[in-house]
């Protein structure tokens, strides 16, 4: 194997244990050179764990970290080819920006005029020019993340952490900085690992994501097939919104399932993968057609009927909430691509939803 | 936990420099104390070597008159000026937080002057003061303890205000607007919604004062009239007198009543901080 | 201390003070008996050494004010400016002491488990609850010549000396008796007194700013490259700064004041700035000296709170600009 494509991480069988607790369940994960990996899940799912121990501010209980093919269960925090953007940013309030970005220079001993260049270049790749001399406490937010970024990037790791780096800041700033740093990541060619519970955050930046729940890692791919191909109901449900259909499986066909659901009677659906025999039916909102004629089926389509409860309203598309005939809640979103639309239909609407069976998913519980 | 998992970066105390200098740290602040308490029980009166248990010199103290009326004069001096510096404390701390007025932050630095000022400038000062006045110096007791409660309550008062300031700042003040909101009087606000805020920073405040009163040698040296014993000046007198196991005795019996007074003023805490949770 | 005194004020100014004319009598209930007791028994009393000071004794209890500048002049007396130096040289050793050892138990007990926290920083208040005088003479019994430190002393000494025996090198190393140090009567005692009682002064302002470092800013450091000694100098040091002042505040005020110290363990020649003034009032009845020297005293202490406020100020000043 080359050496570019070995990969940059390699997670074996990790596990930290506080006292009882789990925060990390034996969990192995190889990340690939020149990813923009991200760490998925809800908080308190061991993501921020794994990522520090990374790091080194944790230790693992069990199991190994190599990073560039290195063990670095003894090497300390400052002594790893590794730096970290915190959640709290962590810049030095008592040193200048520049001051801020040089320090792990200096603390390395670079050659002050190499320090100088490369600070220079490191405020420009931000874009922070004319700041070099504003202390933290003058800077916005944004700002402070800037420097954070670069402070780490100057020293040209081989891996960049961020812990939820863009959760203290607004909407707006949000999305521009999800830009920034992809816009970077792909400048500076270093793999970046991100931690989020920030489903869209991930879908948006990261090539490639884990998602973890309990201290276990449940998928790891990239954003698309995450949200085509949830191999796990947990999946499927913390990543978008969807709709599921309890099933029984009657047969395995190749990469299909034949199925029976009792809202949904007997349908051949694809499998999330090999493993899956069992488990639940999902679908998207967005792929669930409705109509509130009394349509004929097309062919293939499974047919269910409901009365509307809601609608919220959403500007760009609305999600409609709706009760099936046997009480199962469902929803389906549906784009306002019109200005003239007909008015929302009012709850207690009866109507009829057409799902296909290539848009069904047949997951793991 | 000892040495089970491997040392984190910032788990500093279990770097074994370092709790060998806290070891080292609190041997220097305990052993003489400890020491102090051990031999007032040894059977000698000079030597530093253990000769044999012996109560006699709690005897000794006991049957000494003056020593036990300058005990409970340090007691009653105590307990009279933590309740005034608490009282005075907390309603100065109350007006500094709660009102705007001409000369708000003149009185607030002012008040912080006792704090920081050496002791010795406010002893003289109080010496003189209660000499030129012409204070009754003659006075039956327990009021010839005034100059010297005056004087501990001018030192302790500033203190419970800051202790108390310091927990009124983290009081939401809409708390108070909900509660007339609610229909309760500015009085009934007052006592049922800022005071049980206010009550762990006037416990701290108090036992503060409290702890600052007993501690205190030099206003006291100061503020003692001629025929007022108390226990510092009278444990002073005895010392420039040489070391003798009866002043261990004494000083004993004094730690030993001032740790009983905090831990009881610690649990009578304990049940409202218990409510606290709960609530 | 000063630096959270006024970040409360400023928190308390956002909490909408209301005007004192909204409810006068609630207002005067509150503030009236600390102003009263502060001004009859603080400024008062101050204000009558100040007056003092420019006072002249005519008999033995009968003193004019003749705003004389004498008893000023006179703490520039040779004698007396060889006793300040020696009291701010003994209170500085003492300030640096504590702080040299104050600052890694400050460092300990913040960074100690949520469980033990508690239970250090109660073992270095408790010293507190036993009063100054006897922790002074608890000292006494550990420094004298046959006290505690010179019996564990003389005990290393003949163990030494046994071990010594069979080279026969015992009495040319050891020498022939053990020579008890002398650590009572003199200035180290007194270095040592003022850094036993004040340490706790120290301890607690550099825990209550530790405590509050944001523990990232640490990792941060470690993460670019520094290793624990660089992070402690670059990082905690400049961070813990108004600890680290307040706590030198709080240990060389009353160091350069303390009488009681100097009075148990000096000796002759360590008498100090606070012996002289007590001295003063008591013995030697020279009120209107001793009243100047208690003012120089306070003009020192106002000095160094100035200095400080001015630090801070200029701090404030240069982050804004």
């Amino acid at each position: 194997m080359r050496e570019s494509d070995a990969p940059i991480v390699e997670i074996q069988n990790v596990t930290k244990a506080f006292g009882r607790l789990k925060a990390v369940n034996d969990v192995s994960l190889a990340i690939p050179r020149n990813a923009f990996f991200a760490l998925l899940g809800p908080s308190g799912c061991g993501k921020t764990t794994l990522l520090r121990m990374l790091g080194g501010f944790e230790h693992s209980s069990t199991g190994r970290i190599l990073i560039d093919g290195e063990d670095m269960a003894s090497i300390q925090p400052n002594r790893r080819p590794v730096n970290m953007v915190f959640q709290s940013y962590a810049v030095f309030p008592h040193m200048t920006v520049a001051e801020n970005i040089a320090y792990g220079l200096k603390v390395t001993g670079v050659p002050r005029a190499e320090i100088g260049r490369r600070v220079t270049d490191a405020i420009a790749m931000v874009r922070l020019d004319g700041m070099a001399t504003r202390r933290p406490d003058q800077l916005s937010g944004g700002q402070r993340q800037r420097v954070a970024l670069a402070r780490a990037l100057v020293k040209r790791p081989k891996l960049l952490l961020l812990d939820e780096p863009l959760s203290a800041l607004d909407k707006k700033l949000r999305g521009e900085m999800q830009l920034e740093l992809v816009r970077l990541q792909h400048e500076v060619g270093i793999t970046f690992i991100i931690v989020t519970h920030d489903q869209e955050e991930a879908l948006g930046m990261a090539s490639e994501i884990a998602v973890m729940q309990e201290g276990r890692i449940l998928q790891v791919a990239p954003p698309r097939q995450l949200y085509e191909h949830p191999t796990r109901r947990f999946v499927a449900e913390f990543i978008g919104a969807s709709n599921s259909f309890a099933c029984e499986v009657l047969a395995i066909e190749d990469e299909n399932a034949r199925v029976t659901s009792p809202l949904l009677g007997e349908l051949v659906v694809e499998r999330a993968a090999p493993k899956v025999t069992s488990g639940t039916l999902i679908i998207r909102p967005e792929k669930v057609r409705m109509d509130f004629s009394n349509p004929a089926p097309q062919p293939g389509e499974a047919l269910i009927r409901g009365t509307i409860d809601q609608i919220a309203y959403f500007g760009d598309l609305s999600i409609v909430y709706l009760t099936a005939e046997d009480g199962s809640r469902l929803q389906c979103s549906r784009y306002n691509v019109s200005r003239i639309a007909a008015p929302d239909p009012a709850p207690g609407t009866a109507c009829t939803l057409g799902l296909h069976p290539e848009d069904l998913l047949l997951v793991g519980d | 936990m000892l040495g089970r998992s491997p040392l984190g970066p910032l788990e500093y105390t279990r770097r074994l420099w370092l709790r060998s200098w806290l070891a080292a740290v609190f041997v220097f602040l305990y052993a003489p104390i400890v020491i102090l308490v051990v031999f007032s029980f040894n059977d000698s009166r000079r030597n530093i070597v253990w000769q044999g248990f012996t109560t006699e010199y709690y005897v000794r103290a006991a049957e000494n008159a003056s020593l036990i009326e300058a005990f409970t004069n340090s007691l009653l001096i105590a307990f009279v000026s933590t309740i005034l510096s608490t009282i005075i404390g907390a309603l100065l701390a109350l007006g500094l937080w709660r009102f705007r007025f001409p000369g708000r932050a003149a009185l607030d630095g002012a008040a912080a002057l006792p704090i920081v000022i050496p002791e010795i400038c406010m002893g003289v000062a109080l010496l003189v003061f209660f000499n030129r006045v012409g204070w009754p110096t003659a006075m039956p007791w327990p009021l010839n303890l005034a100059p010297i409660i005056i004087g501990h309550v001018a030192f302790s008062f500033p203190f419970v205000a800051v202790v108390v300031r310091a927990r009124m700042a983290g009081f939401d003040r809409s708390l108070e607007e909900a509660s007339k909101d609610l229909g309760a009087s500015e009085w009934q606000t007052f006592w049922n919604v800022t005071v049980p805020f206010m009550k762990p920073g006037l416990i701290a405040g108090s036992l503060l004062a409290m702890t600052l009163s007993l501690d205190d040698f030099v206003i006291t040296f100061f503020t003692s009239g001629p025929g007022t014993l108390t226990f510092p000046v009278q444990i002073y007198s005895m010392v420039r007198f040489g070391a003798t196991p009866e002043v261990n005795a004494a000083s004993t019996v004094l730690i030993a009543v001032t740790v009983l007074l905090t831990v009881i003023a610690v649990r009578w805490q304990r049940p409202d901080k218990e409510a606290a949770k709960l609530g | 201390m000063a630096r959270d005194i006024k970040r409360y004020r400023v928190r308390c100014w956002e909490n909408r003070l209301e005007s004192w004319r909204a409810q006068p009598a609630v207002f005067w209930a509150f503030v009236l008996p600390g102003t009263l007791w502060l001004l009859l028994f603080f400024f008062v009393p101050l204000g009558l050494i100040w007056v003092l000071a420019f006072g002249e004794r005519v008999g033995p209890v009968q003193i004019d004010i003749t705003w004389t500048f004498a008893n000023y002049l006179a703490v520039f007396d040779p004698v007396y400016v060889g006793l300040f130096w020696r009291s701010v040289w003994v209170a500085t050793v003492a300030t640096v002491i504590a702080l040299v050892m104050g600052l890694p138990v400050a460092l300990a007990v913040s960074f100690a488990p949520e469980r033990v926290k508690p239970i250090l920083l109660l073992l270095v208040i408790l010293p507190f609850w036993t009063n100054i005088l006897i922790r002074t003479y608890a000292m006494i019994a550990v420094l004298r010549t046959r006290g505690f430190v010179n019996f564990g002393l003389e005990y290393l000494w003949l163990m030494g000396k046994a071990f010594l025996l069979p080279f026969g090198l015992d009495e040319i190393v050891m020498g022939e008796r053990f020579e008890p140090l002398s650590l009572l009567y003199n200035n180290t005692a007194v270095i040592f007194g003022i850094v036993y009682v004040y340490l706790p002064f120290m301890v607690l302002p550099l825990y209550a700013t530790l405590e509050r470092l944001d523990r990232s800013l640490l990792e941060a450091s470690l993460d670019l490259g520094a290793g624990q000694i660089r992070t402690f100098f670059s990082i905690i040091v400049p961070l813990a700064k108004p600890g680290i002042v307040s706590g030198i505040i709080l240990v060389f005020i009353p160091a350069l004041g303390t009488f009681l110290i100097s009075d148990l363990l000096g000796g002759t020649d360590s008498l100090l700035l606070g012996n002289v003034i007590e001295r003063q009032f008591k013995a030697a009845n020279h009120w209107p000296l001793g009243s100047a020297m208690s003012f120089v005293l306070l003009y020192v202490t106002f000095a160094i709170l100035a200095l400080r406020a001015w630090l801070i100020s200029r701090e404030e000043a240069r982050a804004r600009a």
